[in-house]
């Protein structure tokens, strides 16, 4: 799929976006539709950029991060192991590989209430959730990972006499790598959302919290600050992670 | 055949003779127990003595063990029955320090760069870190890839991959090198470049070989002796020795006598194909 002047294919996409703040702000500017379910593009920037200047999002930010960051790191540390575990065995893979995947096909977020019912409204019942979550892809992948690596590497390197440290560290490890990754990149991005859209159901504090607080006292034009705050933190948090993975994954030609 | 008969090949002093690096004495392997009608006998009582600096070729119809050989004699397969001697020593698990293998195409690491990929191997063996740069990149001039140590094996031709996991092997300074069909997957052009550069080699090297094959060409090209197996269950039918120096020059490669040589194999084959061809036939 080559072909095309990057330059083209780049100014297109700028004018879709000026297309589309530019619909925004005709829209409401001229009252089509009304301010309490629109803000004027004016206001909701002057918002932002009075957001960003005090740092009045700080409180919120920080509670949003910690779940996430708890959440993360629950589901990579617990997905890893068991999934490293499940992998050392046909038997455990036949038995936990589908389990896993069938379990994964359940929409996880509608064990919120119960969540919060044990763990209550505040950070707990969202790291709950992040975890629960993000535990299945990186659990999966870790398995698929581990269990199909390329048998001509083991063999190549049991031929070379390495031992089973050596076998992990240099060849089960740098193989499964790649798959494990995508786990950890997904587990990483379905962890941020469902915190942030559990934050809306019911919190005390954070991101999603503060966007559903705003939209219910009419405030639209702080929630549409809000709402891109949190984009921009998800887009920082991708472009971190992709550049980790990019770097991770360079010899792949 | 015995050693005895070998050809005066300019390789290997006359003192050599009958001093056997490799020994095969009745190799058998079978898949799956008695009265198992999916009983597969892979190798039937192989016996062969391979001797010091010799290139000897595995050659035979798919499914003749010639591989199964390779890895049992490489220490990566123990055998059903039988046993093999490498210096007198029975070999029961990989023996890297005597013996080197290159497989096909895939097994370079992708993930290391080619040096690394050579020098991975010496760090199993617990060789010196400084050391290990100097063997690597002695390895890597050796196979003509210098310029290529800090490439990735995907950004390669399947050539320079193969030349490159003939540097890994080199690098282990074995006395004995193991070769899997590793020519293999690529084009014939290719095939018969590496097969010269790889004859000038070993000329200078004097490794002990044993390289398995699919090529008539290439066995008798690069071969000291040439083991043609049977069909199912494999067993060795004949020997046949090309009594050639090495290394082989360009013009061996177009002689009567490699000719005559392919000739006598293709006729050895031919049954013994046919009959793997008849056997999966519906």
């Amino acid at each position: 799929m080559s072909g095309g002047n990057p330059w083209l294919y780049r100014g297109v996409q700028v004018l879709f976006v000026a297309a589309l703040l530019g619909l925004w702000y005709y829209v409401s500017a001229n009252g089509i539709v009304s301010p309490i379910l629109l803000p004027s593009m004016t206001a909701s920037f002057a918002e932002f950029g009075h957001l960003l200047s005090t740092g009045s999002y700080w409180p919120d930010l920080d509670v949003t991060l910690y779940e996430f960051v708890c959440a993360f790191l629950l589901a990579a540390s617990a997905g890893c192991s068991l999934g490293y575990i499940v992998s050392r065995s046909g038997f455990s893979i036949r038995v936990f590989d589908p389990l896993f995947a069938g379990l994964y096909s359940i929409p996880a977020i509608l064990l919120f209430p119960l969540y919060v019912l044990f763990f209550g409204l505040g950070a707990g019942s969202k790291i709950a959730i992040g975890t629960t979550i993000a535990f299945f892809p990186i659990v999966l992948n870790t398995i698929a990972g581990f269990a199909y690596v390329e048998k001509a590497y083991i063999t190549a390197a049991r031929s070379m006499g390495a031992s089973e440290l050596q076998m992990f560290w240099s060849v089960m490890l740098p193989a499964a790598f790649p798959v494990v990754l995508t786990g950890l990149r997904i587990g990483f991005i379905v962890a941020f959302l469902s915190i942030l859209g559990s934050e809306t159901i019911a919190s005390l504090a954070g991101l999603g919290h503060r966007i559903v607080t705003y939209a219910e006292s009419m405030d639209p034009a702080k929630m549409f600050a809000y709402i891109f705050f949190a984009i921009i933190i998800a887009f920082l948090l991708n472009g971190g992670v992709s550049t980790l993975e990019k770097r991770v994954r360079r010899w792949q030609a | 055949m015995s050693i005895g008969e070998l050809s005066k090949s300019g390789r290997h002093p006359p003192d050599a003779r009958g001093s056997a690096a490799i020994t095969v004495t009745g190799v058998s392997q079978v898949y799956g127990a008695e009265g198992d009608p999916r009983r597969v006998v892979a190798l039937d009582r192989a016996s062969l003595e391979v001797a010091r600096g010799e290139l000897l070729c595995l050659i035979g119809p798919s499914g003749c063990g010639k591989s199964t050989l390779l890895n049992v004699i490489g220490g990566l397969a123990s055998p059903s029955e039988g046993e093999v001697t490498i210096d007198g020593e029975k070999v029961a698990a990989p023996l890297p320090k005597k013996v080197a293998y290159v497989f096909q195409e895939s097994a370079l690491f992708p993930w290391r760069t080619v040096i690394d990929n050579v020098k991975l191997g010496m760090a199993f063996q617990g060789v010196a870190r400084g050391e290990r740069d100097s063997r690597a990149h002695e390895a890597l001039v050796a196979v003509g890839l210098a310029e290529f140590a800090d490439h990735y094996p995907g950004q390669l031709s399947g050539g320079m991959k193969q030349r490159a996991q003939l540097a890994r092997a080199l690098g282990l300074k074995t006395d004995i090198l193991l070769m899997d069909e590793p020519f293999a997957s690529l084009d014939e052009q290719t095939r018969m470049v590496l097969g010269e550069d790889l004859s000038e080699l070993l000329a200078r090297t004097g490794k002990t070989i044993v390289f398995v094959t699919h090529s008539l060409i290439e066995a008798v090209f690069l071969a000291d002796r040439v083991a043609v197996f049977s069909a199912r269950p494999g067993r060795i039918k004949e020997v046949i020795a090309v009594e050639e120096g090495h290394p082989r020059s360009r013009s061996f490669m177009t002689s009567d006598k490699l000719g005559r040589l392919r000739n006598r194999l293709y006729e050895l084959l031919h049954d013994e194909i046919r009959k793997t061809m008849g056997e999966r036939a519906p």
